[in-house]
């Protein structure tokens, strides 16, 4: 797919090794590589950081020297060396072409596929481009309707300058700086994410999608994001994009705390399509992610993902429902093809009485790839009438990939109600030469069966969003059987 | 419409079909039956393009043109369309979705853009009407927890949308009780016309008092070894294939 292979990558960083002196040039766009407390401070001060947070991310950072790099998933890839990452490359580099007819062609018909309009295939690639009317008039608009309803929605960075009060009381609270070792790397080395606050008893009008897809395609390697829904309030949020992202970082550890206050609902979706690495299963995204959100009483969090892209991914939303009759939602499409292996899934925390969980997954495995779900849900002794339905269908394509499930279950209280449910089904020659006979051809017929499969979660995407994801998913699995 | 000359085909190594001579003109209902294992569902499956299955001799032509060649989506274009004996299951895919993907797909295969959503609603309502389909069972996952009548009578409603020129009915009366039987075969005979042809294929002479054919094969050890009119039909009934196996062997 890519002509990026993991050597080039090891050959830039070589390069970028020797590019600058450290010391001397803090005001450059990338740093050398290498991780010490004085990496982890000139992070700070590049952000304009106020002493709080300096401190703040120094305390992640001696946490995370005392850790170990986990070993339990079932992912098996060589571990990042953490002295060879250079931990901070100014997001809004130099345009990498001039004009689309640059890029990759096989990029370009991606794109094509996608429906991604030409603006928008320029920013993703890396072209420079010129003022765009509409897109800046839009995000103009944008902000103009949130900051009415006093919604704050920016980068994280401004958030710790200019909301120090709000980052301060909730940041590191649901995912503590030494939650695991990639939170923990994370929080001392976090370059820029999002924060966004609403209101109390605001809905947010829009879903935070679109503007977030114009504005920041190019995100960082550790991102960090800060969503606070505040009692009664309500936004969906929409991150990632469809369009394959060729990022350049093989090693992403972001980190994504969500709180929704008594009452509030807190609707995340994600498309996580970063590079797989090529057919033979060189070169790939990392892709370390802690996301948790809590839920007080009567607050509601749903997550929604689409995973397609990554060589490795170790990722598993949860949710702590914290307040009575809180309830929390899990919805996910892990997609492996070639040698991707994903680790991913959930953990539902219950500790207010009458909370609810619900558990979707869907994992569909192609070529030599492998796909575990991992689950978790707990009921503690104190919560009352708690109810969890878990469903993990897992979809075979071929005969050398693999689908396995991990579901833990740890009830404490007898009233709790805990259903789990799983299947494994293959696509069948059968099932092709039906498909087949009636016209459609095989990969048509692919797409078709993939799409039922997966409907119960595309079906909790935002609507634009839901019809990207389809088209993702066909061409994820594209020359995958026959 | 369909020739078939010589035809031999295997699957796995073994030979399953051992020289079928058939043919088929427009306007026309043919019946094939025999014994189980003669071949029956085999000639479909290779009728319809089946890979599995490969033809060793002969030659299969479709309105003058050899399909030999032509991939099992392809010849559904062509016009050629199964009624399989054991429809298969794609969970959340509705009937609506997959028979829309369907007739698309087709259109596209001719360089038609898609049918319009107005006249494809028409259609549908048209032909379940037919059918005698409730509408509700068009948005069901096709096939996923169908009883027997209700795969046949949507592989029947399938055929009725997608117009084919050659229709192949594999055993589609197996799993049918007596309504269900006789709602499929109202819904074949409305859809035969002048410019189509039918194969029912059948291990039994009852469907076949429903559809009544213009001819009449018996398949036995991969060979058509009798033809003859609808009375074959009932002779078969009334005295089972022994007779025939007994001719053969002879």
């Amino acid at each position: 797919m890519s002509k990026y292979t993991e050597d080039d990558l090891r050959e830039e960083l070589k390069t970028k090794e020797y590019e600058y002196g450290f010391y001397t040039d803090i005001k450059s766009e990338t740093f050398p590589v290498g991780l010490n407390e004085d990496v982890v401070r000139a992070i700070s001060m590049k952000k304009e950081e106020p002493q709080w947070m300096t401190d703040w991310r120094l305390e992640a950072f001696r946490v995370w020297q005392e850790m170990e790099e986990p070993e339990w998933a079932n992912v098996h890839y060589e571990k990042p060396d953490f002295q060879n990452i250079s931990y901070y490359s100014a997001p809004n580099s130099k345009p990498k072409y001039d004009s689309l007819d640059e890029v990759d062609p096989e990029l370009l018909a991606t794109f094509a596929k996608l429906g991604i309009s030409l603006d928008e295939q320029k920013k993703l690639s890396g072209v420079a481009m010129d003022v765009v009317v509409d897109s800046v008039s839009v995000a103009t608009t944008f902000k103009k309707t949130l900051g009415e309803k006093g919604i704050i929605f920016c980068p994280i960075s401004e958030a710790i300058r200019e909301y120090p009060e709000l980052v301060k009381k909730y940041l590191g609270t649901i995912v503590p700086q030494k939650d695991n070792f990639y939170a923990a790397l994370n929080a001392a080395v976090f370059s820029d994410g999002s924060f966004c606050y609403i209101p109390k008893g605001v809905k947010c009008p829009m879903e935070l999608s679109t503007y977030f897809r114009i504005n920041q395609a190019g995100t960082g390697q550790f991102e960090r994001t800060l969503v606070i829904a505040d009692e009664g309030s309500y936004v969906s949020y929409l991150e990632g994009c469809t369009a394959p992202s060729r990022d350049e970082n093989q090693l992403h550890a972001a980190v994504v705390e969500l709180i929704a206050l008594d009452d509030a609902e807190i609707k995340y979706s994600t498309v996580q399509n970063w590079y797989p690495g090529n057919a033979e299963g060189k070169g790939g995204v990392f892709n370390f992610v802690t996301k948790r959100g809590l839920c007080e009483k009567n607050a509601k969090i749903s997550w929604t993902q689409v995973e397609t892209g990554s060589a490795v991914t170790w990722k598993y939303p949860s949710c702590i429902l914290k307040g009575d009759n809180s309830i929390g939602e899990f919805y996910s499409i892990a997609v492996t093809n070639n040698y991707q292996q994903a680790d991913t899934g959930t953990k539902m925390i219950h500790l207010g009485n009458n909370t609810k969980s619900t558990i979707i997954s869907k994992g569909i495995s192609a070529g030599k790839s492998h796909n575990s779900y991992r689950g978790l849900v707990q009921v503690s002794p104190r919560a009352q009438n708690a109810r969890n339905f878990s469903q993990c269908d897992s979809l075979l394509m071929g005969n050398d990939c693999g689908a396995h499930t991990f579901p833990y279950i740890e009830v404490k209280n007898k009233t709790a109600q805990v259903e789990h449910e799983a299947t494994t089904s293959k696509i069948g020659e059968d099932q092709l030469f039906y498909c087949n006979q009636r016209g459609i051809d095989t990969e048509k017929a692919i797409a078709l069966i993939v799409n039922g499969f997966s409907k119960e979660v595309l079906n909790n995407l935002p609507m634009e969003f839901a019809v990207e994801a389809q088209k993702l998913l066909e061409i994820s699995l594209e020359g995958s059987v026959g | 419409m369909l020739k078939i000359k010589d035809l031999h085909a295997s699957v796995e190594g073994k030979p399953i079909l051992n020289g079928i001579n058939l043919e088929v003109k427009t306007g026309e209902v043919h019946a094939i039956m025999g014994p189980n294992g003669s071949g029956k569902s085999t000639l479909a499956s290779v009728i319809a393009g089946k890979e599995e299955y490969e033809v060793t001799k002969g030659e299969i032509i479709l309105e003058n043109e050899d399909i030999e060649e032509l991939s099992a989506e392809e010849r559904a274009h062509n016009g050629i369309f199964l009624s399989f004996q054991y429809p298969i299951e794609i969970p959340g895919v509705s009937v609506t979705n997959f028979i829309k993907t369907a007739i698309n797909e087709t259109r596209k295969a001719k360089g038609l853009g898609d049918m319009p959503a107005k006249d494809m609603l028409k259609m549908i309502r048209e032909k379940s009407e037919l059918l005698e389909i409730d509408r509700k069972f068009l948005s069901r996952s096709l096939n996923e927890g169908f009883s027997g009548g209700e795969k046949k009578r949507n592989e029947v409603f399938q055929m009725a949308m997608l117009e084919p020129k050659l229709a192949i009915l594999d055993e589609t009366d197996s799993g049918l009780d007596i309504d269900a039987l006789r709602i499929v075969a109202n819904g074949v005979n409305k859809l035969k016309s002048k410019d189509n042809a039918v194969i029912v294929i059948t291990h039994y002479q009852r469907l076949l008092e429903y559809i009544v054919p213009d001819v009449v094969h018996v398949l036995y050890e991969g060979r058509i070894v009798k033809s003859g009119g609808k009375e074959l039909a009932h002779e078969l009934e009334e005295k089972g294939y022994d007779w025939i196996k007994e001719e053969v062997n002879a």
